[in-house]
């Protein structure tokens, strides 16, 4: 457990609860980034328009610590190429065809007390931990 | 009771977008600073076999208990601050749909270490396993979308 960084990450989560209680609050959506992207590539209009802005603030975000750290961001690629390919297409589709990812379902879906995101919640880290199983232990794959 | 007129005042769609621009750059941040931003780490947690670090549990820990403590007291509103009403997910049943698409973005997470949050994030650093897998999300999300219609 060399790599354990209990600190930073509590910080960092609290970060993301407060914007989703924000975001909440202010304009009475849930801050889950895969319904946010999806509706930016779908609709039209003012729906669209929020949530490129809640996109850019994603990006701004790591030019704002680029800019303000000293430490540089980390980014350990895990896959090959093709793998990542395959990856995001998963991803891509799951997170739209499940109607959330870590952040709608995880972090809001749970502090609804939504069956549903319990479901899912429960569902894409136990399939995360057997993939990880396979592809690192079984068939010793990664980079 | 605010009225429609009072909603599309300047005053309004300011306040709105500020909050959705700050909302957005606190959620990146806390990606960042909590590590999610790094595939190797994500990795490290679903990991159990492995050299396994539990961080992510300390990510996903922090953030609902902020959300947990807030939620019920802000949706005890009529409405939020600057939107006629709160825009919730409506269905309350588990079905299929809801299971094979976790299951699939878990496959797909578990593979390349990277969620929809962290991988826009990472977007602005220009790495280009991170703009590969963006481009293949992105395509999957669209394929769903046709697929849907």
């Amino acid at each position: 457990m060399e790599n354990f960084t209990p600190v930073s990450a509590l910080i960092g989560g609290a970060f993301i609860g407060l914007s989703a209680v924000i975001m909440l609050a202010g304009n009475g959506r849930i801050a889950g980034i895969s319904g946010i992207l999806g509706g930016a590539i779908s609709s039209r209009g003012d729906e669209r328009r929020w949530r490129i802005l809640f996109l850019a603030g994603l990006l701004i975000a790591t030019l704002l610590y680029q800019f303000a750290s000293s430490s540089p961001i980390t980014i350990e690629t895990q896959a090959s190429p093709e793998l990542l390919v395959i990856a995001g297409l998963l991803v891509g589709f799951g997170t739209r065809l499940g109607s959330g990812c870590t952040s709608g379902h995880g972090i809001c879906g749970i502090a609804r007390f939504s069956k549903r995101s319990f479901a899912a919640t429960v569902t894409f880290m136990l399939f995360g931990f057997i993939t990880v199983y396979v592809t690192r232990h079984l068939l010793e794959l990664g980079v | 009771m605010s009225s429609v007129k009072e909603q599309n005042s300047h005053e309004g769609m300011f306040a709105h977008s500020a909050v959705t621009l700050v909302s957005g750059v606190l959620f990146g941040l806390g990606l960042i600073i909590s590590g999610m931003v790094n595939p190797g780490k994500v990795i490290g947690f679903l990991d159990l076999a492995g050299d396994w670090d539990p961080s992510l549990i300390f990510v996903m820990g922090g953030g609902v208990t902020v959300t947990t403590s807030t939620f019920w007291l802000v949706l005890r509103r009529e409405r939020p601050l600057f939107e006629r009403k709160f825009f919730l997910p409506t269905k309350a049943d588990l079905d299929g749909r809801l299971l094979i698409g976790a299951a699939l973005f878990g496959i797909g997470w578990g593979i390349g270490g990277l969620c929809p949050g962290p991988a826009i994030t990472a977007l602005a650093t220009l790495d280009p396993s991170v703009v590969l897998f963006v481009g293949a999300m992105l395509l999957g999300m669209v394929l769903q979308n046709l697929v849907a219609e």
